[in-house]
């Protein structure tokens, strides 16, 4: 259930570097979401729906999120290896094992729209 | 237009969580944050090690709860200063939220903070709160399954004990089967069986947790 207060993190960053670069429009937020975190993708899409519905900015606006399957290094014998939530210990000598991926929270770009820009754009072309 | 942005989400949580760090590492105070469900004796795991260890060390307690101050009415009878943190709502402790707490502490005059956080097993593991370590506590009456149904808390945790050993066999509770599920998610956390109210098992975990103390002041 604290996948509302992730979400209004999120928003709350995506909402200012989308003024800062003078969008009136939020068309689509990406994200990468470790599958060794607690958080839920279902439960991050819904709430970002409802955060969406109270911020004009944010209207319509898609929420694309990529789930990172965890991968580990085993510390004694080297071995790289991608594994579940469950077994974290090395598969080949039983190592201890350190984590590349898996617990991602990121933001990792969005895409708006720039009034200013799109005129420019429209101009040029015709 | 895309915007590359490439930013934690915990961003903001996870700076002021490395500021606490620092502040806690000037004044060389160790802060323990302990995670568990509602009803495994957090509380009484808490009045415990404070038995063990307040001849030695200054102590401090941050009560995290959704309301109510009940658990800091347990602790400051015991004379220890407790904080009462309410969250009104929230499932988990955030940074800034101990931020303010330790506000209301001497930390020039404590060895020994121990964080009571929210009552889940869930969303307090992914919210770093600068701590030393986080610690989980699972009760006997939970079930051995625990690790398979809540991995993220065992794996985040550097130590875990395991609470009510006393009611073992009321339960039927496979020890086993939990030490092998843990060991397969987290094989370098000891694990602690105690029984709070009875004292039982206490030194092994307060030994522990002196150890974390005295490396903190040595550092």
């Amino acid at each position: 259930m604290h996948e509302l207060g992730i979400m209004t993190g999120v928003v709350e960053s995506v909402g200012a570097a989308a003024r800062n670069a003078g969008a009136d429009k939020v068309l689509k937020v990406s994200l990468s979401v470790g599958v060794m975190t607690e958080a839920i993708e279902d439960a991050l899409q819904f709430a970002f729906e409802a955060l969406c519905e109270q911020d004009p900015l944010f209207e319509g606006a898609q929420l694309d999120i990529t789930m990172v399957h965890p991968k580990s290094r085993c510390t004694e014998c080297g071995l790289v290896f991608d594994h579940d939530r469950y077994h974290v210990i090395c598969p080949e000598c039983g190592g201890f094992a350190e984590l590349l991926q898996g617990k991602e929270l990121r933001i990792d770009s969005i895409e708006v729209d720039i009034p200013d820009e799109e005129e420019e754009t429209e101009r040029k072309s015709s | 237009m895309k915007i590359d942005l490439h930013q934690p989400i915990l961003d903001k949580n996870d700076r002021i969580a490395s500021e606490n760090r620092d502040l806690f590492k000037e004044k060389r105070v160790f802060v323990l944050d302990l995670l568990a469900s509602p009803g495994s004796g957090k509380t009484s795991t808490i009045l415990a090690t404070i038995e063990a260890l307040r001849d030695e060390f200054n102590i401090a307690v941050i009560e995290g709860d959704i309301a109510s101050n009940v658990d800091a009415e347990r602790i400051s009878a015991q004379g220890i200063a407790a904080v009462q943190i309410n969250t009104g709502g929230a499932c988990h402790l955030e940074s800034d939220m101990i931020r303010r707490a330790v506000n209301a502490l001497d930390l020039d005059n404590l060895d020994l903070i121990i964080v009571e956080n929210v009552g889940n097993l869930v969303c307090p593991t992914d919210f770093d709160l600068g701590e030393g370590a986080k610690v989980m506590i699972l009760s006997v009456p939970e079930g051995d399954d625990k690790p398979l149904k809540y991995p993220g808390v065992f794996q985040v945790a550097e130590a875990i004990i395991l609470n009510k050993v006393d009611t073992m066999s009321v339960f039927n509770f496979n020890e086993q089967a939990f030490r092998d599920a843990v060991t397969q998610l987290n094989p370098q956390a000891p694990i602690f069986p105690i029984a709070a109210t009875k004292g039982e098992g206490v030194e092994a975990w307060a030994e522990w947790l002196r150890a974390k103390i005295r490396a903190m002041q040595e550092a």
